[in-house]
């Protein structure tokens, strides 16, 4: 697996990220600097990591979305390479115009940093193939504005396209509001874009991959992605 | 042609929720300020453009909330040439 990890001024989940990879594909990602306007030849996978990329000025993203490697990366998922979004990675997708829907301040406010629940709600993609459909899995999250939103035909297209991958549940599976730590509309923690090769997501998989960690149920995520790469090659 | 001085204000589309004007309502109603009824926060952008007439600069300065000031998923704005 060739991966390229995007770096953007005050991003800091980038060497997590990177560990992650490096560990569960074997492979050492490319760090692909913001201002760059192509991405490495052979490139499949791109990571855009968490942090607060600009210091979150303007809008979580926003001025990150607009750097130039992104015309590379629009141009590179347009084509179907697969691109994953943690973090202010996600909130960058969107406001790239590479996710529908908007991530907004969280609803109550404060910013949220703990372990949460997630329900993998299928897997047959490339984002989830590590996990079964319906597995609960432990990951932390570390966010402000995480709440996504969208307007009410955008999620109804979400749901009925089974773009939504992955939701906030209780250590039980269960989606309801108390375990909606953020306010998301419909519990979303992740999404993918109309083709399915473009993933979002607010909690941090690269963060519980190695038994030091706590838990490793993040593997999942990238081992799926290996698997798939190395079935595709 | 001079100097133009504009001002783009963006602020939130109706029916989106927002906690952070939320919570300023709930800090003006417990300092007992009278009559608040409801408070939505926005941005304001002072923008200068050199050596533009008004009608490039009013186009410039749509161009500049389209593309970046603004979010209009969310997001209305305005601008106004002072």
């Amino acid at each position: 697996m060739k991966s390229a990890i995007l770096v953007f001024p005050g991003i800091n989940r980038e060497r997590d990220m990177a560990r992650a990879l490096k560990l569960i594909s074997g492979h050492e990602p490319a760090m692909v600097w913001h201002a760059e306007t192509a991405l490495p030849a052979g490139t499949d996978l791109v990571v855009v990591p968490g942090g607060f990329s600009y210091g979150d000025y303007l809008r979580c993203g926003a001025i990150a979305a607009r750097a130039p490697i992104m015309d590379a990366v629009r141009a590179y998922a347009a084509k179907g390479g697969l691109v994953l979004g943690v973090c202010n990675g996600f909130q960058i997708l969107c406001e790239a115009g590479l996710l529908p829907g908007v991530l907004m301040r969280n609803a109550r406010l404060k910013f949220i940093c703990h372990d949460v629940h997630l329900r993998v709600e299928r897997s047959d993609t490339p984002f989830t193939r590590g996990y079964n459909a319906g597995q609960v899995i432990r990951v932390p999250v570390a966010h402000g504005e995480g709440n996504y939103e969208a307007d009410e035909e955008t999620l109804k297209r979400l749901e009925g396209e089974g773009r939504v991958l992955y939701r906030y549940c209780s250590p039980e599976g269960v989606v309801d509001e108390a375990a909606n730590i953020n306010g998301a509309a419909h519990s979303i923690a992740g999404i993918v874009n109309e083709a399915g090769n473009v993933l979002g997501m607010m909690p941090h998989p690269e963060n519980h991959v190695e038994d030091i960690m706590g838990c490793t149920d993040g593997r999942g995520l990238f081992a799926g992605l290996t698997a798939h790469l190395e079935r595709a090659a | 042609m001079s100097d133009v001085k504009a001002r783009v204000t963006v602020t939130l589309k109706t029916g989106i929720l927002d906690p952070q004007g939320k919570a300023i309502e709930g800090a003006l109603k417990s300092l007992g300020v009278d009559g608040i009824a409801s408070v939505r926060q926005g941005k304001v952008f002072d923008i200068e453009l050199a050596g533009a007439d008004r009608g490039k600069a009013e186009a410039a300065l749509k161009e500049a909330a389209d593309k970046l000031l603004a979010n209009t998923v969310i997001e209305n704005y305005r601008v106004e040439l002072l």
